[in-house]
């Protein structure tokens, strides 16, 4: 492939050159791409340096941003990493794809590592299938396992069939689903911090203009211990309230159903599902959700399921431990006031 | 826009997205024979959102692609009833369909991109089959090309692009230039329902075919697939009376 021939000249070394240290590489040596937004680090991070450690070998964290001060803080307490790189420069402001992978692609030609990893985010799954490649690898996305080196395990179908492969690319890169890997511990951190490699951080494809988040004081969704969801049968963006009460009682994050997010009830960062966020938290309370198959995708691997819903015969029944058959409008302000 | 653009969309041939599938008993994939396919969702708001350019004045030709076995055919009629313009079907042989990997695919479309030149790709953010999200990103770097995942509004805007993208805190603008790669999200737009007429129409629309080996693309897989199995069931649950003992089973898990 021509094209593909020329990117790494394009960048300024042959492709011998990006694979010569691999050849003599014994051990696994990975690379994470750090996921923070210039203010902390997220904790997705942690899962991924998890997922990291099985591969043994060294484990270095990369972090590119803005800001990068907060964290590398983080990330220096946490055991197991042997060094930091840190690249921080403007031109990482809002993570664009065409600027991180050249970094990533730098790093990756100057130390040579057998393993680049991200956290399954939207960040990640934007950019790492571009570092792939530029090293002309198929990527590996959203693994729930590592059996070995080369050997990860990943859902497919919308999780109904685990799937287990082998990777027999020079380099492994892969995006890790987080609530499949416990975060790592932040303590016996002993990394060393030098600066990243330099790369071309000129863009001449795209510019970061502005982001609108969505503010909310409650638990993030991806890492709450306890969510309460919403779907169709919420009727209105309104009714959501019901379930923020239910939630504060409960210290938990509120999401939602595709439904209930294309009805207009709540912003599309609160969807669960096979392509909206993955959560597996101790306690998930589905409200009003039919349970179609794109929904528990995102949520079946919870630990206790308990569905509300007033039709006996839906699906969200045969998956949640305890479901109650009952009209939500009854049964949750009930349930607010009696906790 | 200065001129008027050639957008390509990619149109991907997968299990319907309502079946329940069903994994092989000798653990190799998962069984598609004789069971419904259709396009996947994402190329369907791929294929909507160049239907609209046209209409808008935006596009000037759309052109529906397909990687895929020879009835990925049907999936491109689908996509010329919808209101694409032309379609190019690059023929796979049906026993490389469940090992073609995205890498593979994003090197097709790159020369097919090379032949069409297209100014902008338009592919759906993942496939639902194999959940990878990988074939935009991948592409636009192959094309050296700019980059706009998750879109869920596209703006024509002093010759660029404004993208509204899908991100985990809530929404992120950027600006690309042409050419460029977009990959839809699912509230990009609400696709429509091919009509009868326009089912009738697309069967004399233009459908050129090809295949790898004359692309000088090899599809050969990277990755080994070792086992795709049934994931683990959960125990059935039970079925409660009232909110008070839906509050004691929260008790005993210590949750309130």
């Amino acid at each position: 492939m021509n094209n593909l021939n020329r990117l790494p000249r394009l960048l300024g070394q042959t492709k011998r050159h990006c694979f010569r240290k691999i050849v003599y590489a014994r051990n696994a040596s990975t690379l994470i791409v750090a996921d923070h937004d210039n203010k902390a680090l997220l904790p997705s991070t942690l899962n991924t340096i998890t997922a990291a450690k099985k591969l043994g070998g060294d484990v270095t964290c990369l972090v590119a941003g803005s800001k990068c001060g907060p964290a590398v803080e983080e990330l220096s307490k946490v055991g197991g990493i042997g060094k930091i790189l840190v690249a921080e420069n403007e031109a990482y402001e809002g993570f664009l794809a065409e600027v991180m992978a050249p970094l990533i692609f730098a790093s990756q030609q100057q130390f040579g590592f057998s393993h680049i990893a991200g956290s399954a985010t939207a960040v990640g799954k934007n950019i790492l299938p571009r570092v792939a490649a530029l090293l002309d690898v198929s990527p590996i996305s959203d693994i729930t396992d590592i059996q070995s080196e080369d050997t990860f395990v990943r859902l497919i179908y919308a999780g109904n069939a685990v799937t287990t492969i082998k990777s027999n690319d020079k380099v492994k890169i892969f995006t890790v689903r987080g609530t499949s890997f416990e975060a790592s511990p932040l303590d016996g951190g002993e990394a060393q911090q030098e600066n990243a490699p330099e790369a071309d951080t000129g863009n001449p494809f795209s510019e970061f203009i502005n982001q609108e988040l969505s503010k909310s004081d409650r638990p993030e969704l991806t890492s709450a211990g306890v969510v309460i969801s919403g779907g169709r049968g919420m009727k209105n963006g309104e009714n959501f309230e019901l379930l923020y009460s239910l939630a504060d009682k409960l210290g938990a994050a509120v999401g939602a159903s595709r439904a209930a997010v294309d009805a207009g009830f709540v912003p599309n960062d609160m969807q669960i599902g096979q392509t909206g966020k993955v959560v597996a938290p101790e306690l998930y309370i589905a409200v009003g959700i039919s349970g179609a198959i794109q929904h528990l995708a995102g949520m079946k691997d919870s630990k206790v399921i308990v569905a509300i819903n007033k039709d006996p015969e839906a699906p969200i029944f045969q998956v949640s431990d305890y479901g109650l058959v009952q009209d939500l409008f009854k049964a949750v302000p009930e349930l607010t006031e009696k906790l | 826009m200065a001129s008027k653009l050639r957008v390509l969309v990619g149109c991907k041939r997968v299990i319907d997205y309502a079946v329940k599938i069903r994994v092989k008993p000798d653990k190799t994939g998962v069984v598609t024979d004789g069971v419904k396919h259709s396009m996947n969702p994402f190329d369907e708001i791929a294929v909507e959102e160049a239907v609209r350019m046209k209409e808008k004045g935006i596009a000037e030709e759309i052109i529906a692609l397909s990687c895929g076995p020879p009835k990925s055919e049907e999936t491109l009629r689908t996509a010329l009833a919808m209101g694409m313009d032309r379609a190019i079907h690059v023929v796979v042989d049906e026993k490389d369909t469940s090992t073609l990997e995205p890498l593979a695919v994003a090197k097709l479309f790159a020369k097919i991109a090379d032949e069409e030149k297209p100014d902008i790709i338009l592919l759906g953010k993942q496939a639902i089959d194999d959940d990878c999200n990988q074939t935009a990103q991948i592409l636009s770097t192959l094309l050296n090309w700019s980059q706009a995942t998750f879109a869920s509004a596209i703006e024509p805007s002093d010759g660029q692009l404004k993208i509204t993208r899908e991100i985990d805190g809530g929404l992120e603008n950027i600006s690309v230039k042409l050419p460029a790669v977009i990959s839809a999200d699912l509230r990009l737009n609400e696709p429509r329902y091919a009509t009868l007429p326009n089912i009738m129409k697309a069967k004399k629309k233009k459908l050129d075919k090809k295949n790898p080996q004359d692309l000088g693309v090899d599809v050969s897989p990277r990755i080994e697939i070792l086992s795709v199995e049934d994931p683990p069931v959960r125990q059935a649950g039970i079925k409660i009376e009232s909110v008070d003992d839906l509050l004691g089973k929260l008790k005993e898990h210590g949750f309130a």
